[in-house]
């Protein structure tokens, strides 16, 4: 597969792996955050701490747009679906993750009309072919998805398409960096930068990171080779002493982000004052809402939204893993009565969270007894 | 080497979800967790393709599978061959040559005669094909809207293999891991025959009776076959998982040499899905002893439709229980075995 | 994050306000909206990276080259360096 062959070849991989042990000073202890959760899912899916000297740490970071959201966005959006006119849509991602009341999935099995789409596009026409029903699209993404979204709504205006709505739960990626940076207990030395993000922002957003944080960030692409050449650089820098932001995913990320999809966005969307993120509380201008302009296309304009708070069991320390200041098994229900097959949070059901990655890739890795030896 | 008995297992879930047929660990919980404790009498045998009886003294493999497809035409076959190949493979794959088929049909009302005549003529091109005679079964209507045009389940009876034993309890550290050949193409067919994902590609389901492949194996390397398996619904990733658990042993996949059509691969990467978690209709996995691969190989290999017969990993003490991929350049990673329905993913 | 994979365009955007394209990843052909690269919209023969059906960017074969050349060197640049050490020292 072109472009992707040539970034998961073994020789190259190696010597980055080389060079990574190489830079890294023994004395020292690294700890770098992948912010994006993609990053997480590449490297258990790819082994990559398996290549990694024990003195660099990876910290999770809260770039899971799924893992973010709290709950009770789930109950509002099966609200507005309860009626058997809608059909409910959204991403394979958001299936599983539970409500107060179930998954999507769940409500299916009880009669819901619940569809998986790829593509926002597809939501569309599934509006054009069903004209006696309403389209409910729950919008879930950072700012890789977002413009898709806007372009989505832009058609469907321009169509005039009256079946049609988005529930609207876009997030943006740099106030969560931000509430990382001022939370009193972390400690990050440099960030692996969101790749797909920032084929849409760019890099400029991130320089407050290395200018005033006076942290390294390295833009990163999602292939072993790309994660194992940003972590030289960020050690080359480190080295160097001088943060800044660098570009390791110069083949499709362009500097100045992209034009066309920010101006999407723009017409569409605008900030939130404030969002609920799930675990890190409300912060300020985080999320996306639809524009008064396009208010015939969102759901929370045209239908009446509950909007559920549901609060995470007391135990569940979802928050504090998202941030990463905890790891996925240091959380006391991991592995008990969280697992992927019962979700507590959506950490362990999306395919970006951390709970999943660890738990499906990693976690039996070095178990010393089996499920069989206490039978 | 521990004992291989699985823990109780008791079936707590309020309903019945999609996830409980997807053929993962789901399934798994509510076959170990309500059929079995009510329906196999304490029985503690690991749960296997087919069961191997005595009636009369003379031994007996009796199996039986339920199918349910949507669409039932897709490329590269129809619900009526996917009936007689994969009862016929669960026999074989438990060592034993498939002889007869008993078929239910339950239809929907205001199914097309063609349509249903069209499944029939398919399912006897197929038993045909397989050298098996399909010698009754039984049919029953359900009202429209309550059955999907057309449910099949046929249960199949043969004989075994004299001298085979299989069994994951003589499954070794040092045993080899081989697949028949390349993974996913059914499921990935489905998915994309299914229409919702505006995706076109040639490709076409791998449906078929794998029994010749088996019986040129065990003609091969019959002493050294310890266990097979036919991946379908969960894939590779959930027999595996299967074995481990049985076994008690790790069963180690070697990533980069798992085969995959390029096709299968492409749709895999753009939907988010792992190609071992995809089912397949026409491969089966063997563990066979380490002296006896090389035979086992040439054998499969040099029969059309066997060229793509692979090692793909190894059996190894730890960790116990777990299904390891290891890269070419040796990252690992435990793969587990499917939750529910691989569902496409955008992030 | 999120899930983007490189497809070559088989048949260019017809442009338009709701233009497609044609992709092709390893035989797999799918259309999707190029309504996020109207500024320069790709043509036949040129690599995308696509995201749920929308075309996100363009790749660049001279960067993707580059860039694995540079890390092909990693190993040779190291040999260098300790050998202007090694005269630097002396």
């Amino acid at each position: 597969m072109k472009y992707v062959d040539e970034f998961r070849e073994a020789g190259v991989i190696r010597k980055a792996a080389e060079e990574i042990r190489r830079l890294a000073d023994p004395e020292r202890q690294y700890r770098f955050m992948e912010v994006c959760g993609g990053h997480t899912h590449a490297i258990y899916r790819f082994g990559l701490k398996d290549l990694l000297p024990s003195n660099i740490e990876l910290i999770h970071g809260p770039g899971c747009p799924v893992c973010v959201l709290p709950m009770g966005r789930i109950d509002d959006a099966v609200s507005i679906a309860r009626d058997p006119n809608v059909i409910f849509t959204a991403f394979g991602d958001m299936m599983r993750v539970p409500g107060r009341d179930g998954s999507p999935l769940e409500h299916k099995a009880r009669g819901m009309d619940v569809r998986t789409v790829y593509s926002p596009a597809d939501t569309l026409k599934l509006a054009q072919k069903n004209p006696d029903r309403h389209v409910l699209f729950f919008a879930i993404g950072f700012e890789t998805t977002a413009p898709s979204t806007a372009l989505t709504l832009m058609r469907a205006k321009s169509l005039g398409l009256r079946n049609f709505s988005v529930f609207c739960n876009h997030v943006t990626i740099i106030p969560a960096i931000r509430a990382i940076l001022d939370s009193p207990d972390m400690r990050i030395d440099a960030f692996i930068g969101p790749g797909h993000v920032s084929t849409v922002i760019g890099c400029r957003p991130y320089e407050w990171i290395a200018k005033n944080e006076r942290k390294p960030i390295v833009v990163s692409g999602f292939e072993p080779v790309d994660i194992l050449q940003a972590i030289v650089m960020l050690l080359r820098q480190l080295k160097a002493g001088e943060p800044k932001v660098e570009n390791q995913y110069t083949r499709v990320v362009p500097w100045e982000g992209n034009r066309s999809a920010l101006k999407a966005m723009a017409e569409v969307f605008e900030l939130r004052p404030y969002f609920e993120w799930r675990g890190m509380g409300f912060i300020s201008q985080s999320a996306l809402r639809i524009r008064s302009s396009y208010a015939q296309w969102n759901a929370e304009e045209r239908f009446p939204v509950p909007g559920v708070r549901v609060t995470d069991p007391k135990a569940a320390q979802c928050g504090e893993v998202l941030k990463g200041a905890l790891k996925p098994a240091q959380c006391k229900l991991f592995g008990k009565e969280c697992t992927p097959e019962h979700p507590i949070g959506a950490l362990m059901v999306s395919s970006e969270g951390s709970c999943a990655a660890y738990y499906n890739y990693e976690h039996r890795k070095t178990a010393l007894t089996s499920i069989g030896a206490s039978a | 080497m521990m004992s291989a008995a699985p823990p109780r297992i008791r079936f707590r879930d309020a309903q019945i979800e999609m996830a409980h047929g997807a053929g993962g660990k789901a399934s798994r919980r509510l076959v170990e967790g309500l059929f079995a404790p009510l329906l196999f009498g304490g029985c503690e045998e690991p749960l296997a393709d087919a069961a191997h009886v005595s009636i009369n003294g003379t031994r007996v493999a009796i199996t039986t599978d339920s199918f349910v497809v949507k669409p039932l035409r897709f490329p590269g076959g129809s619900i009526g061959e996917l009936a007689v190949n994969g009862t016929v493979n669960d026999l074989a794959v438990s060592g034993a040559v498939a002889e007869n088929l008993v078929v239910t049909y339950v239809l929907e009302a205001g199914l097309p005669t063609e349509e249903l005549e069209a499944e029939v003529r398919a399912m006897a091109e197929a038993a045909q094909r397989a050298g098996i005679a399909i010698v009754g079964g039984d049919t029953k209507v359900v009202e429209h809207g309550k059955g999907d045009r057309m449910y099949i389940t046929s249960t199949g009876i043969g004989r075994p293999i004299p001298g085979l034993t299989v069994a994951p309890q003589s499954v070794r550290p040092g045993d080899v891991v081989l697949l028949s050949g390349p993974i996913g193409d059914h499921g990935i067919t489905i998915l994309l025959a299914r229409g919702e994902l505006d995706l076109e590609a040639d490709i076409c389901s791998d449906t078929r009776s794998v029994l010749p492949f088996v019986q040129l194996l065990v003609t091969a390397a019959g002493a050294g076959v310890r266990w097979m398996r036919d991946p379908t619904r969960g894939g590779v990733a959930t027999s595996l998982n299967e074995l481990a658990r049985d076994c008690g042993l790790c069963v180690t996949v070697f990533e980069d040499r798992v085969p995959v059509r390029d096709v299968v691969r492409g749709a895999c990467e753009l939907l988010g899905l792992d190609p071992l978690h995809i089912a397949n209709e026409g491969q089966f996995l063997a563990v066979v002893a380490p002296e006896y691969v090389d035979a086992a190989l040439d054998a499969v290999r040099s029969t059309p439709g066997g060229s793509g017969c692979a090692v793909v990993g190894e059996i190894r003490e730890e960790p116990a229980a777990v299904v390891l991929g290891i890269t070419a350049y040796g990252g690992t990673r435990v793969i587990d075995m499917l939750v529910g329905d691989p569902l496409p993913r955008i992030c | 994050m999120c899930l983007a994979i490189p497809a070559r365009v088989i048949e260019e955007a017809n442009g338009g306000e709701f233009s497609r394209a044609l992709v092709e990843v390893m035989g797999l052909r799918r259309h999707i909206d190029t309504g996020l690269l109207q500024d320069d919209p790709p043509r036949t023969g040129d690599w995308v990276l696509v995201h749920v059906g929308f075309a996100m960017s363009k790749i660049s074969e001279d960067q993707a080259l580059e860039q694995l050349r540079t890390l092909s060197q990693l190993g040779e640049q190291e040999a260098a360096l300790s050998e202007v050490q090694g005269y630097e020292d002396s």
